[in-house]
């Protein structure tokens, strides 16, 4: 068993669901063991944090982090209990109320792990062929790459040669979609003009200077350890594309959440305070140390610093770019599980034919998203927000590229206004056993 | 008679794939094919379309393979082993053990079980050879450390090999620690001041 018996939860008396209106520090009764499961990312830093730097201590908890290689064993250790809860993409539990993937076992997102962190990165072949036809300069905007990619891409059509294959992490992944998104404000179909693959973040480097892809979007560290490496040229990051598109969220079991709840309330305050202290800019500094560690994340800190303070070099040839708030562990309501934002999310398997779109999914996909266990275990709070909705794209500084705008109940009309879309696919997802 | 099972390996270490593959071959299976390298692993389950899928839980290529089956618009879609969820100890343990695999759709429990539980086996199997190996170069190494610390004291201290090794032990029962770490202070400890 994990648990170190305290006599907390799990059937004990004294508690009850939904009874917790503040944060539950000094409320401690002992230790509880909660094993989570990471892949080694940038964006898992409030996990680490948390673990490390003493505040899951401070709520009685034994935070146990365990590394894992990939988004299929996060959640198939946490659907068979080697996990209690788990670093995930966003779009794995919308993936599992759907019933999508190879093992749609229910997982629910109760907190937001932060904002932002991923890029596109194109080969230095592929950029200079780009500068070469569009006569960028260097400075140029998303929009403006993803269209001279465009250019190239025809080019490469009219003299018969190979596409460029596109990496990114996962059928199920925000790299999925905004690599999707970016292309196809660009003019490029995701389907027909690239052909995507999906490459493990820590080889994505190799993979390049391999030739085996052109280009790929994934999460911090990963396109700056291409850049320095002089093999790629980051093109837009996921700032450009949406600055509020989720990214990662703490994944748990229905079950485990609804038989722990007083643990998870204190998990989720742990969190909150870790995340809190990962977005102070002095504290970067040994936030990058301790990532650089082989047990965390092995790649130097000379990098994970620049990366954290969102300054660095896009391009071998030392083009500067600095990008204010390239991640955001707290502010701004960053851990917020926004259910319009599983919607948008559940949007785009739609606009990517990974489902078909009916009211009846969109009910299922709100309930991955938990906002409701987030309010229970922080209280009300000035930077909590009162609704679980909201328009997505509108508020200033928070647009899309192609400057749309997503209202959640009129999901089908969103879709019909993108000119770029798959084909919708014929069931309504994977049939288990 | 139903039709023969085929069934696929995808193990980078090749040992423990073909301990594996060996097993199934003893069960009777004679459709195995063993896969080491992820170049050309689509292409492979494409020609070949296994009946079943035996993956080390290890590789990062799993979710390269996850997404092959997501955009696979074929009936026989692979899934997760998880043949029957009500057996879920047997999924834990096979979780446990580092074994994953993909079954396609519609395949019956019993004939997949016992696929799955030979690999479970077999994997096991290797890790417990592994331990041993390692525990076994461990006391190598540690009878090595003892020898040199014995021909340490031996010099400077003009003690026979016998004494020597007496006098290690004692001092590892005075100190309650084991032999090896006295040894091993003995040796860092000339290091540092030279003798």
């Amino acid at each position: 068993m994990s648990f170190i018996p305290t006599g907390i939860d799990q059937g004990s008396a004294g508690w009850q669901s939904g009874g917790l209106t503040g944060p539950a520090t000094g409320r401690s009764q002992g230790t509880r063991l909660v094993r989570a499961g990471f892949i080694p990312l940038v964006d898992a830093s409030v996990l680490i944090a948390a673990a490390e730097f003493g505040f899951a201590a401070r709520e009685g908890i034994q935070l146990d982090l365990v590394k894992d290689v990939s988004w299929a064993n996060i959640r198939d250790r946490l659907a068979f209990r080697q996990f209690d809860v788990a670093h995930m993409l966003a779009p794995m539990p919308v993936a599992s109320a759907l019933g999508l993937g190879s093992n749609p076992s229910p997982s629910i997102a109760p907190f937001s792990l932060g904002r932002g962190g991923n890029a596109i990165t194109l080969s230095l072949r592929l950029y200079r062929r780009m500068q070469e036809m569009a006569g960028l300069a260097g400075q140029e905007d998303a929009l403006t790459n993803a269209k001279a990619l465009k250019l190239v891409i025809d080019d490469m059509r009219k003299k018969g040669e190979a596409l460029p294959v596109l990496g990114m992490t996962y059928p199920f992944s925000s790299h999925n979609y905004e690599l999707r998104y970016w292309l196809a404000a660009g003019g490029i179909h995701p389907d027909t003009d690239v052909k995507l693959v999906v490459v493990p973040p820590p080889m994505t480097s190799d993979a390049l200077s391999a030739g085996a892809i052109d280009g790929f979007c994934v999460g911090a560290p990963w396109n700056m350890v291409a850049v320095s490496r002089e093999l790629g040229r980051i093109v837009a990051v996921k700032q450009d594309i949406w600055p509020s598109s989720p990214e990662k969220v703490l994944g748990t079991r229905p079950e485990w959440a609804e038989q722990n709840p007083e643990t998870l309330s204190r998990l989720i305050v742990a969190l909150d305070r870790a995340a809190s202290w990962c977005d102070i800019p002095d504290n970067r500094r040994d936030l990058a140390q301790l990532l650089a560690e082989p047990r965390y994340l092995d790649v130097p800190f000379d990098i994970l610093h620049p990366v954290l303070m969102g300054r660095f070099t896009i391009d071998p040839v030392g083009t500067r770019r600095i990008v204010p708030d390239y991640l955001t562990f707290h502010r701004g309501g960053a851990n917020f599980p926004w259910i319009s934002q599983a919607q948008w999310i559940f949007s785009q398997m739609v606009r990517w034919g990974q489902v078909a779109y009916s009211p009846e999914s969109q009910g299922q996909v709100s309930s991955a998203f938990r906002p409701d266990i987030y309010r229970n275990a922080l209280g009300s709070r000035a930077d909590i927000p009162a609704g679980d909705t909201r328009i997505e794209g509108n508020a200033k500084g928070d647009g899309f590229m192609d400057s749309t705008v997503f209202y959640p109940e009129d999901i089908s009309g969103y879709i019909a206004g993108s000119a770029i879309r798959s084909a919708a696919p014929k069931t309504t997802g994977l049939v288990d056993l | 008679m139903k039709a023969a099972l085929s069934i696929m390996i995808f193990d980078e270490n090749r040992i423990r794939a073909s301990i594996i593959e060996e097993g199934l071959r003893e069960a009777g299976h004679d459709q195995v094919v063993v896969l080491h390298d992820i170049v050309g692993l689509a292409r492979q389950i494409e020609i070949i379309g296994p009946d079943v899928i035996v993956i080390d839980i290890e590789t990062p290529n799993r979710d390269m393979l996850e997404h092959l089956f997501q955009l696979t618009r074929s009936v026989r879609k692979p899934i997760a082993m998880f043949v029957d969820r009500s057996d879920s100890s047997s999924i834990e343990a096979a979780v446990e053990a580092g074994v994953s695999a993909y079954v396609v759709d519609g395949l019956k429990k019993e004939r997949v079980k016992p696929i799955l539980d030979m690999a479970v086996s077999r994997f096991k199997a290797f890790s417990r050879l592994q331990q041993e190996l390692a525990d076994a170069r461990s006391a190598l190494e540690e009878r090595k450390i003892i020898d040199r610390a014995k021909g340490i004291l031996m010099k400077s201290r003009n003690l026979s090999e016998d004494e020597a090794y007496a006098l290690l032990r004692q001092t590892a029962m005075n100190e309650k620690k084991r032999l090896a770490d006295i040894a091993q202070s003995v040796v860092m400890a000339a290091a540092i001041l030279g003798s």
